[in-house]
C-alpha cells in the first residue's frame, strides 16, 4: 500500500470501464454519421464517399413536409412554453412559500414524472373527444401537447437563473418608484435573458425530439420527422435515414453547446 | 384599474402571482393533468366496437389487466400474456439499471477525478447524448447489432462466424438499447454526488490500511449513495415506461408495458383496458418515486443539513 506515487484517487479498472463507456456511447453515433455519407445502399459496407443520401432526403416530399411541420411545431411550442414558463418562474421565485405551492410545482413537473406513453395515451383519449365534437383536426393539438410537455424544460433554467440573481437591484428600482412592469422590463429582463434563451432552446430541442406524444396525437398526414423515421424503420433501411438523423444530431449538438455557453454567462 | 377597491399589499401580490401562473396552469390542465383524469374515467367504461368507448360503466378494463376468462370454458384465470409482459418490463428495467450502474458509476468517478479544467469537457460528452433524440440513438445502436449491421459484417469478414448472429428483436437487444439510451441519466446524478466527494476521507481510509476495494465499499459508495439512488430511479422509471426502444429493438415480438398499452389503442381496440394499463404503469412509477423520496429524505436526515 505504501508504494511510491500511490494515487488515492485511483480505483482499479474504473478508468478502463469509463473509457469503454465513452467509446460505446459514441461508436454507434459516429458510425451512423459515417454511413450517411456512404455511396452504396448499405449501412455496414463502405462503398465510398457521397452526398447522394442527403440529396435524396432533401428531394423527398414527405421528408420536406415532415421537416417543416417539425420546425413549425417546435417554434410554437418553444415560444408558448417559454412565455408561460417566464411568468410562472417569476411567480414562484419572487415570493414566499404560498398556499397551493406544492400543487403548482407538481403540475409544472408532471410531464417529467409521468411516463411519456401514459401522457400520450391520455392526450389521445382527450383529443379524440374534441376532434369528434368539433371536427377540427389541425396542428393545434400537437402544438398544445408539445407546449405542455416543454413547460418544465423551459421553466427549470429560467427559475435557476432567477434564483441566482441579485435581488437588491430590483428592490432599488422599486424604491425609486418604478412600477412592477418597469422593474421587470428594465431590471429583471436584461439579467434574465440568458436563462430565457436557454429555456427556449431546451424546449425547442425537446419538442423536435418528441416521438411518443406526437405518434399518438397526430392526425393522418401529420408526421413529424421523428414519427416519419419511426414509420420508415419497418421498411428496408437505407442511409437516407442516417442522413436525416445526422442533420437532427447536428442541430442537437449545436443547441447543447450554445446552452452550455449561455448558462455560463454571469451577471 | 382605478375603480378597483384598494387591496392590501399581500392580496395584491397573491393576485399577481396567480395571474402570472394562470397561463401555465391552464395549458398543463388542458394537455397534461385533465387528460390523465379522463383516462382514469375511461378505464371504467365499456370498449366500443371500433375503438373508443361506450358510456357504460364496467370494471372489465381493470379486470383484464391481470386476469382473463377462458374463451372456451369461461373459466377465470390469470392473464399469462399480460403477466409475462409486466414481468419482462420489470426484469429488463432492473437489468438496465444494473448495467447503467456498472458502466455509469466508474465513468462518473473517472470524470470526478479528472483535473477541474477537463471535467467540463468530459461532462459535455455525457450531456450531448442526453439531449440527442432518443429515436436516433436507438436507431444508431440498432444499426450496430442488426443482422446486416456493423458487428455481424465485421465478424463475417473476419471469418469468426459463418452466419450473422441474431441479436436484434430479442430481449437482449432491448436491454442493450435501453442501457445505451438511458446511461447518461445514471452518470449525471452520480457525478453530482462524486464531485462533492471529500478525498481526505479516502486518504484516511488508506492511512488505516484499507485496500482499494474496501475504500470503495466502505468509504466512497456510502458517500455517493444519494446519487446512486437518484440515478437508479432516473433509469428505472423511463425504462419501465419505454415505448420507442422496445418497439425498435424488440420488433413487435418482445412487448413491454408501453407496447402493450399502444396495442389496446390500435389492433386491440380496447381503450378501457389500455387506460387501465396506463394507470397501472403510472401507479408503479409513483411507488418508485415515493420510494426514492423516502430514501433521499432518510439520507439527508442522517447526514444532517449539509449531507
Amino acid at each position: 500500500m505504501a508504494e511510491r506515487g500511490f494515487n488515492i484517487k485511483k480505483q482499479t479498472g474504473f478508468g478502463t470501464i469509463a473509457i469503454t463507456c465513452f467509446v460505446l456511447l459514441y461508436l454507434p453515433i459516429i458510425l451512423l454519421v459515417i454511413y450517411s455519407f456512404n455511396a452504396g445502399q448499405s449501412i455496414a459496407i463502405w462503398e465510398g464517399f457521397s452526398l447522394r443520401w442527403y440529396v435524396s432526403a432533401w428531394g423527398n416530399q414527405q421528408v420536406q413536409d415532415a421537416t417543416i411541420r417539425s420546425l413549425v411545431i417546435a417554434l410554437w411550442a418553444a415560444g408558448i412554453s417559454t412565455a408561460v414558463a417566464v411568468m410562472a418562474a417569476l411567480a414562484t421565485t419572487r415570493t414566499r412559500s404560498f398556499k397551493g405551492q406544492t400543487a403548482v410545482f407538481g403540475l409544472i413537473n408532471q410531464p417529467l414524472m409521468v411516463p411519456e406513453i401514459v401522457t400520450a395515451v391520455a392526450l389521445l383519449i382527450f383529443f379524440a373527444m374534441i376532434k369528434v365534437a368539433t371536427g377540427y383536426t389541425g396542428l393545434f393539438y400537437l402544438i398544445i401537447a408539445h407546449s405542455a410537455f416543454c413547460i418544465p424544460f423551459a421553466y427549470l433554467p429560467i427559475r435557476a437563473r432567477l434564483m441566482g440573481m441579485d435581488l437588491s437591484l430590483e428592490q432599488a428600482a422599486a424604491d425609486l418608484y418604478a412600477s412592477p412592469w418597469q422593474v421587470f422590463r428594465r431590471v429583471t429582463l436584461p439579467q434574465l435573458w440568458p436563462g430565457i434563451l436557454a429555456g427556449a432552446m431546451l424546449a425547442f430541442v425537446i419538442s423536435l425530439d418528441t416521438v411518443v406524444i406526437t405518434e399518438f396525437v397526430k392526425s393522418a398526414g401529420q408526421d413529424t420527422l421523428p414519427t416519419y423515421m419511426l414509420g420508415q424503420l419497418r421498411r428496408v433501411i437505407t442511409p437516407e435515414i442516417n442522413a436525416i438523423s445526422t442533420v437532427l444530431l447536428g442541430i442537437s449538438v449545436l443547441m447543447v453547446i450554445a446552452f452550455t455557453l449561455l448558462s455560463k454567462i454571469r451577471n | 384599474m382605478a375603480a378597483n377597491p384598494p387591496l392590501s399589499p399581500e392580496a395584491r401580490a397573491a393576485r399577481t402571482r396567480w395571474l402570472l401562473l394562470a397561463p401555465a396552469i391552464a395549458i398543463l390542465i388542458f394537455a397534461a393533468s385533465g387528460p390523465l383524469l379522463i383516462t382514469l374515467v375511461y378505464s371504467f367504461l365499456t370498449p366500443g366496437d371500433f375503438g373508443g368507448i361506450e358510456w357504460e360503466l364496467s370494471i372489465n378494463g381493470w379486470f383484464n389487466v391481470f386476469a382473463q376468462r377462458d374463451i372456451f370454458t369461461d373459466e377465470l384465470g390469470w392473464s399469462d400474456a399480460h403477466l409475462s409482459i409486466f414481468w419482462r418490463s420489470v426484469k429488463l428495467s432492473l437489468m438496465t439499471t444494473a448495467l447503467c450502474l456498472f458502466f455509469g458509476l466508474p465513468t462518473a468517478y473517472f470524470i470526478a477525478t479528472r483535473p477541474k479544467k477537463s471535467r467540463d469537457f468530459w461532462m459535455l460528452l455525457i450531456i450531448i447524448p442526453f439531449w440527442t433524440n432518443l429515436l436516433i440513438r436507438t436507431f444508431a445502436i440498432m444499426e450496430l447489432i442488426r443482422n446486416e449491421g456493423t458487428i455481424n459484417t465485421v465478424l463475417l469478414w473476419l471469418g469468426v462466424i459463418d452466419a450473422p448472429i441474431q441479436m436484434l428483436f430479442t430481449e437482449f437487444s432491448i436491454l442493450v438499447g435501453m442501457a445505451y439510451v438511458y446511461l447518461p441519466l445514471m452518470v449525471l446524478p452520480v457525478y453530482a454526488s462524486m464531485e462533492r466527494l471529500d478525498f481526505s476521507l479516502v486518504e484516511a481510509g488508506y492511512d488505516l490500511y484499507a485496500t482499494r476495494l474496501k475504500v470503495l465499499r466502505r468509504v466512497i459508495l456510502p458517500l455517493v449513495k444519494p446519487g446512486i439512488i437518484a440515478g437508479s430511479i432516473l433509469v428505472f422509471v423511463p425504462s419501465l415506461g419505454a415505448y420507442v426502444t422496445p418497439r425498435v429493438m424488440g420488433g413487435g415480438n418482445q412487448l413491454m408495458i408501453g407496447n402493450l398499452i399502444e396495442l389496446q389503442f390500435g389492433q386491440g381496440r380496447n381503450w378501457p383496458l389500455g387506460a387501465a394499463l396506463s394507470i397501472t404503469l403510472l401507479a408503479i412509477v409513483m411507488v418508485a418515486l415515493v420510494f426514492y423520496v423516502r430514501a433521499a429524505g432518510a439520507d439527508s436526515k442522517k447526514d444532517g443539513p449539509h449531507g
